[in-house]
């Protein structure tokens, strides 16, 4: 037999781990916004999940992919607007109100996309980058330059999404919104607008996730397509430590380790993976990194120490203290 | 501030309501649920069948298919109503489902898929005025409980041949094979494949990529990926979704999709042919049968000569699909003739001599396993814990 465990199967490897984790780092992007700005948001799923149907719908009928992607990042963030007016206005409960979400979004993917079932032809797709100098590069060739347009634009993403955080005065004022919403307050700042346009703008994200999982990654609307990547994103969240640029290596980490029991069922040298039984123990190490990560994040003390912003899931409105 | 909290009670009330309706499709209202799933009712005056799968209907493979046939039944017989429960969880969760289905008054439940069987089983025995069929399993009873499948591995004989003559004629002689679960009804439809893989290109290889799942979107496109970027020529899908076509497409590769008679229309380009199932035929049969009052459990098998089993592209009048080699197309055509006329069976497909892949003959020229064999129920002789001359992989440790 030929190969394999050789050069090509890491930069396989790590090219898949990078296209896998892509939706998982849109979304992990949009929480990590949400949450910086003090709103807690679990509907991720549900908002991938319309968004995934959304823009899917939409490039099968006019055969065009961008336009599918505006039109599920609007409906991630519609759904994240009626979630901002129920949490960050009217002050309802964020993590019963996230779960409803939650399930509100599939049980409305699943209306609106059982009609798209049957119909499988091929429709408009991101398409992937063609640089047709640098895909022939050893290396970054297959590991960037293959890529799909959407892993270019995660990356660009983790880039501007941290410069605005921490550089810019837009990015301040989020922070400080999620740290000390009353100070900010007598600062003359909206903070319900402020967090209201968060949630938005992480819905936006989670729509993102979604449509570049059904019009690149993996292309198609299948009912619950997701799989709980949007879980993993909230976990992801806390791992990222509210960070742009650890959330690219979470995501990155997630969707190697996804791919990793796959690729070496196909290595001839090690028979030790052609046992079925050990794909189970294999699949579970996402899910083992991601449950790590929640169980840190859960321990106030520690939170407080990873950099968790002071008011998270604490509504607010003037006239409380804190 | 007592009015915004009203409000968003309000508001969460009518959400997850919204939800709640949006996620069953039965026209009756219930009030009963077990867990996540709403119980429909049955009908007063029609003759009741309610359906269990592990997928949800819009997966486009297996527990599609199985809608399909739904739809069928109810096309055909207008004296029924159905309904279904989908996405139930195999194990405690399908009894429960099962049971709560019989106690409503249906006259016939359907459990789909294989870990459905036990549950059926133990809920069989607690109402014996209610039918109930398991599908894909090898249990049943004297008086209420039947099991029934089909001869799959005439199709995967068939699709092995269009998919080893592809990879011959690309010269590329590597095949691979996206698996469920190491259980005999996969293991036997994947060795279906290489057996007639071989027909038609006696050099190639087939690997196997477990997913420990019948239906999971992201890793079966995954599972094609790893094998496409391993090197293989042609991914033959074992699992529900079409998944593995759209991505012979980004490959520029080749691909063989399983269960519905439409999975080829995610890429036509790029799918060579795909094995699928018309349940509508048997349950029509069997409601008719019960009807009657002349039904009795059995374990019904239905082979290619029953109207169960379809191949894209080979039915009459169809075209095979552009990818499919011209040399390959009489060949084929003429064995499922054969199967359709009943001349070459599910134990012409296991004839020895076979060869497992460690080398050891498992079956002699002259001998043809029985079904017991196939099946790997107790007392076979040579239980489907092989893999065919050919495959890459093993199924426990050494």
């Amino acid at each position: 037999m030929t190969s394999r465990l050789g050069l090509d199967f890491f930069i396989n490897l790590v090219a898949a781990g990078l296209a896998r984790g892509t939706p998982i780092l849109f979304a992990t992007l949009g929480g990590i916004i949400t949450e910086r700005s003090g709103v807690m948001n679990l509907g991720i799923e549900g908002m991938m999940l319309v968004g995934a149907m959304t823009a899917f719908s939409t490039a099968r009928s006019t055969n065009n992919a961008l336009l599918g992607v505006c039109t599920g990042m609007l409906a991630g963030a519609t759904l994240a607007l009626a979630y901002a007016i129920v949490v960050v206005h009217l002050r309802a409960d964020q993590v019963v109100s996230g779960l409803a979400l939650v399930f509100f979004g599939s049980g409305l993917s699943s209306m609106l996309g059982a009609s798209l079932v049957d119909q499988k032809e091929a429709t408009a797709r991101i398409p992937s980058l063609s640089l047709s100098v640098l895909e022939d590069l050893p290396i970054l060739g297959p590991v960037l330059f293959k890529q799909n347009l959407m892993v270019w634009l995660g990356l660009a993403l983790v880039a501007c999404g941290s410069w605005i955080l921490f550089k810019t005065r837009w990015g301040l004022v989020l922070r400080a919104v999620g740290e000390h919403p009353a100070q900010a307050d007598s600062l003359g700042i909206s903070v319900l607008t402020v967090r209201t346009v968060c949630v938005m703008i992480g819905g936006a994200m989670a729509g993102l996730a979604g449509a570049s999982l059904s019009l690149a990654i993996s292309p198609g609307w299948v009912d619950g397509m997701t799989a709980g990547q949007g879980w993993v994103a909230v976990g992801l969240v806390i791992f990222a430590r509210w960070n742009p640029g650890r959330a690219l290596i979470g995501a990155w980490l997630f969707g190697t380790l996804r791919r990793l029991p796959l690729d070496l069922q196909g290595v001839p040298s090690l028979p030790v993976f052609h046992n079925p039984n050990i794909g189970y123990f294999l699949s579970m190490l996402p899910y083992l990194f991601v449950i790590g990560a929640m169980i840190v994040g859960s321990r106030q003390a520690l939170r407080r120490r990873l950099g968790a912003p002071a008011s998270l899931g604490l509504p607010w409105f003037r006239g409380d203290r804190g | 501030m007592r009015f915004p909290r009203l409000l968003a009670i309000v508001t969460l009330t009518s959400l997850t309501a919204v939800s709640a309706c949006s996620k069953k499709n039965s026209p009756n209202g219930s009030d009963s649920t077990v867990g996540k799933h709403a119980i429909p009712a049955a009908q007063e005056g029609k003759f009741n069948v309610a359906f269990v799968h592990v997928g949800p209907v819009g997966d486009g493979g297996w527990t599609y298919a199985q809608d399909q046939g739904r739809k069928y039944l109810l096309q055909q017989i207008p004296e029924v109503h159905t309904a279904h429960v989908e996405s139930v969880a195999e194990g405690a969760e399908s009894e429960q489902v099962i049971r709560a289905l019989a106690r409503k008054g249906f006259n016939l439940v359907v459990a789909t898929s294989f870990g459905f069987m036990d549950s059926t089983e133990t809920v069989a025995k607690e109402f014996p005025n209610t039918k109930f069929i398991h599908i894909s399993g090898f249990k049943k009873n004297d008086t209420n409980f039947g099991n029934a499948f089909g001869a799959m591995e005439q199709m995967k004989y068939l699709a092995g041949m269009i998919a080893g003559a592809r990879a011959a004629q690309d010269g590329v002689p590597r095949l691979g094979y996206i698996a469920p679960y190491p259980i005999p009804e996969v293991v036997r439809l994947g060795n279906a494949l290489m057996l007639g893989a071989k027909q038609t290109c006696p050099q190639c290889t087939m690997e196997i990529r477990w997913m420990n799942s019948w239906f999971d979107p992201g890793k079966e496109q995954e599972a094609a990926e790893s094998m496409f970027n391993a090197g293989v020529q042609v991914v033959l899908t074992g699992a529900d979704t079409t998944g593995p076509i759209v991505v012979a497409g980004q490959k520029k590769k080749w691909a063989v999709g399983y269960d519905s008679n439409n999975a080829c229309d995610a890429d036509k380009a790029h799918c060579l042919t795909t094995p699928y199932w018309n349940w509508g035929v048997f349950y029509v049969d069997a409601v008719k049968q019960m009807r009657a009052g002349s039904w009795k459990p059995s374990s019904w098998y239905g082979e290619a000569d029953s109207g169960l089993l379809g191949l894209i592209g080979f039915e009459d009048g169809a075209t095979p699909a552009p990818g499919v080699p011209e040399s390959v197309i009489p060949v084929v055509r003429e064995k499922l003739a054969a199967m359709k006329a009943g001349t070459f069976t599910r134990f012409d497909v296991f004839a020895g001599p076979i060869k497992d892949n460690r080398g050891k003959e498992v079956l002699p020229e002259g001998k043809r396993l029985t079904q017991e064999d196939l099946e790997g129920l107790p007392g076979c002789k040579v239980c489907m814990n092989w893999l065919a001359e050919g495959i890459l992989g093993q199924l426990s440790p050494k």
